[in-house]
């Protein structure tokens, strides 16, 4: 037997003994609002029907690496992992997530509709699981606009019309796609153009025109945050911050929802677990990602479930009592020009585009 | 003194010369010593030393490509990539072959992630093909050349397989290129692009902007210091809590702090307009810059400068200076010939310490810095944990060590390392 068997073996036993065995399963989210979510919809009625007991770690933007050194060092001690849809396929080109057969694996919708189908297109990588979309897109100070609240993306770079500093994501993605957007290039080519040189260069060239209006940003409360002072009059960041600055903290900021970036965030299971413990996340998931249970999420965040039969049993917003549905990013009056973020292109792009941003972002 | 008398060498009491005697007694001395420190020896070494040259050491590996496509890196080596001529049909047999083994172990898309760093284009290459090749069987059917330029045109073109051949070694000095702004080509080492030049600024930033940091501590540390060395115990301690009242507080509440203090609408700015220097409309650009990242980062490490100078300082006699002064020197002459050179040692510990931690440092940079007061490290950061290339985050990361070593070297040459104390 070997040493790190017998260790394992023994602090399992302890563990045992200690618990009375109650079991304990490690899930990976982002924390804040977002955990807090899960939580109500998924983990509380989980471990309620099971007695497992639920541990959450919020490594969910360090979650790519530290998987790939747990995987290396053959210790892998998280059992479900919350991720965003682009490190879902980059964990399964690595071999780092178990291939996941939705038709088998996953709940079949109430009316009896296959999960493949009820998922549809968010089915982005074999190994990924979609949990909700949620959106980048705008908020603007009311207060701060002027008369004109503005209604297309490209007041971002109508310096003129809006003047004030705004915020942007301190990486290529999502930035890149609107500036070429707002430099004339159509929706269905923005990608084309992207790929190549004179195309990057044009989309770098477009946000050079506020580069001395930008303020970077690294985290997601930071542009809530930077609204609320009065430091930006409009900036970018996940719909569900802005509806919790907006209803929650009654900031005075409204929302720009043209060319909103759809992404996803789901789950994944970690390749090398053991059976018995792959069992356990299975079936949790399982239970996690039926129609029910996704569309309960929504009366805590405003995300948008990623089940086409949850839509129609969003409801109320569980503390605030408003109705969830107007602040779905999905929701049609919402969703009138979106746009989808390109899985395989940035998969494919992104390293060489991220250096070229972040020495022009240095000039 | 000699240990040979006019009667042979001196003997211990038990009859040994006293010379091997002395030995054995100071061998196991040492030997007790070395037992004593094993156990943070063994520590570091498993905890520190070995997890470093481990990671360091992937700045080199690139064993990954022949690794997973043995057969083709064998049939490639006989291809002659300045022909311009695509590979015959025995490279893409082989290729073939390998990428059944790969695909089965799912191993093909973590190698077109590892090529996609030197091509763009890479990484979906691979994913594309593995999922249409697992249809292909590698020996029924032959001939796969055209087959797999119809899965994917990227096999017909030539630079693909030069990309191949040129990165097809275990060892590559690839990351390393890249880490100083320049690439591995199929024609030899080339500069990269200039739109994507950043990394040897960042270097240069990095240090230029340490030293900065490490000058202002100096600079305000060292009043600091002295007070606290020359005040009655009563006010030092006072004093003393006040420096490392900071240093209790957590790191990011600190960071932020000096976000609300500095931001456009923050504290600073708010009363600057409000006495009227500085006009409503025009506010002062204190954060997201790099003299944000000055400001936060040397009241961040500021205690660490204080500290040693104070306990230097502490053990400067006060008489030096009142003899100095009644042998006729002026305040600044007894302070600048008697007090100061004496105080160097506290300086030079200090400033190593506060140069080592600023050029290190990436948190207070990501939240304070914008664009232009970021430093290399949160490069590497990037690397490891959102790009995943750990290969270059250890070229880095080497670099880095390697020119701390030499400026730790030069601090030597010119100050001395002896002239550092912590006390």
């Amino acid at each position: 037997m070997k040493l790190s068997n017998l260790l394992a073996a023994s602090t399992a036993l302890t563990l045992v003994a200690g618990l009375a065995a109650a079991e304990d399963m490690t899930i990976v989210s982002w924390g804040g609002a977002y955990s807090a979510s899960q939580k109500g919809a998924y983990h509380d009625p989980y471990s309620a029907n099971t007695g497992v007991n639920i541990i959450n770690d919020d490594s969910s933007a360090e979650a790519v690496a530290k998987l790939r050194a747990m995987n290396e060092a053959g210790n892998v001690t998280w059992d479900v992992v919350d991720v965003v849809a682009a490190d879902a396929i980059r964990l399964c080109d690595e071999g780092l997530a178990l291939e996941i057969d939705a038709d088998t694996m996953l709940a079949d919708a109430p009316d009896g509709t296959k999960a493949s189908e009820d998922f549809g297109d968010l089915l982005v990588s074999d190994c990924f699981i979609p949990q909700i979309v949620y959106s980048t897109t705008f908020g603007y100070r009311t207060d701060l606009v002027g008369d004109t609240a503005p209604t297309s993306v490209c007041a971002v770079f109508d310096t003129d019309a809006y003047p004030g500093k705004r915020s942007l994501e301190k990486r290529p993605i999502n930035n890149m796609e609107w500036a070429l957007l707002c430099d004339g290039v159509a929706k269905d080519a923005v990608y084309d153009v992207l790929a190549t040189e004179e195309g990057q260069n044009q989309a770098l060239a477009k946000l050079d025109t506020i580069k001395d209006d930008v303020i970077w940003w690294s985290a997601g409360a930071d542009t809530p945050q930077l609204l609320a002072d009065g430091e930006v009059i409009m900036g970018s960041t996940y719909n569900g911050r802005l509806f919790a600055a907006i209803e929650e903290q009654k900031q005075p900021i409204g929302m720009l929802w043209d060319a909103q970036v759809f992404d996803l965030d789901g789950w994944i299971i970690p390749a090398g677990l053991s059976p018995e413990r792959q069992a356990r996340a299975l079936d949790y998931i399982m239970f996690a990602t039926d129609t029910q249970r996704l569309a309960d999420q929504a009366q805590y965040i405003s995300y948008g479930p990623a089940r086409k039969s949850s839509a129609p049993l969003v409801g109320k917003h569980k503390t605030l009592g408003i109705d969830m549905a107007p602040h779905m990013p999905t929701d049609p009056n919402n969703a009138k020009n979106t746009f989808l973020y390109n899985y395989e292109f940035w998969a494919d792009y992104r390293d060489d585009i991220d250096a070229k941003f972040q020495a022009w972002l240095a000039k | 003194m000699s240990d040979i008398t006019a009667d042979g060498p001196v003997l211990a009491a038990d009859g040994t010369p006293l010379k091997r005697s002395l030995a054995r007694a100071m061998r196991r001395q040492k030997l007790r010593a070395l037992m004593l420190v094993a156990p943070l020896l063994i520590f570091v070494l498993l905890t520190f030393i070995f997890p470093i040259v481990n990671m360091l050491s992937r700045s080199v590996q690139n064993d990954i490509v022949v690794n997973t496509l043995p057969e083709t890196v064998r049939a490639l080596g006989s291809w002659d990539a300045s022909s311009g001529q695509l590979p015959d049909e025995a490279v893409y047999a082989a290729f073939t072959r390998d990428m059944a083994v790969a695909i089965e172990a799912k191993k093909h898309t973590r190698l077109g992630g590892r090529l996609n760093y030197e091509k763009t284009g890479f990484s979906s290459m691979f994913r594309q093909s593995g999922r249409k090749m697992k249809k292909l069987d590698p020996v029924a059917d032959a001939p796969f050349k055209d087959k797999l330029i119809d899965i994917h045109k990227g096999w017909g073109d030539v630079e693909t397989w030069k990309v191949l051949q040129t990165h097809s070694g275990i060892f590559t000095s690839g990351y390393f290129l890249n880490a100083i702004d320049a690439q591995k080509t199929p024609d030899g080492v080339a500069w990269q692009p200039e739109e994507k030049q950043i990394l040897l600024k960042l270097f240069g930033r990095t240090l230029i902007m340490s030293l900065i940091i490490t000058g202002s501590c100096i600079m305000l540390g060292y009043p600091v210091a002295w007070l606290l060395a020359n005040s009655t115990a009563r006010t030092a301690n006072l004093l003393l809590i006040l420096v490392l009242l900071p240093f209790w507080t957590s790191l990011l509440v600190r960071t932020s702090a000096w976000k609300v203090m500095l931001q456009q609408n923050g504290v600073i700015n708010e009363v600057l307009v409000w006495i009227g220097l500085v006009p409503d409309a025009d506010r002062l650009i204190l954060i997201n810059n790099q003299f944000g990242t000055i400001v936060a980062m040397t009241h961040i490490l500021l205690p660490f400068m204080i500290l040693p100078m104070y306990s230097v300082m502490q053990t400067i006699p006060p008489s030096y200076l009142r003899a100095a002064k009644s042998l006729g020197a002026t305040n600044w002459t007894a302070f600048w010939r008697v007090y100061f050179p004496q105080s160097v040692p506290g300086i030079g510990a200090g400033s190593i310490l506060v140069f080592i931690l600023s050029i290190g440092y990436y948190i207070t940079p990501e939240i304070v810095g914008g664009t232009k007061g970021v430093f290399i490290s949160n490069r590497i950061a990037y690397h490891i944990s959102s790009s995943l290339n750990w290969g270059l985050a250890a070229a880095l990361g080497t670099i880095l060590l390697v020119v701390v070593l030499l400026l730790y070297w030069a601090y030597d040459k010119i100050v001395g390392i002896d002239n550092v104390k912590l006390g």
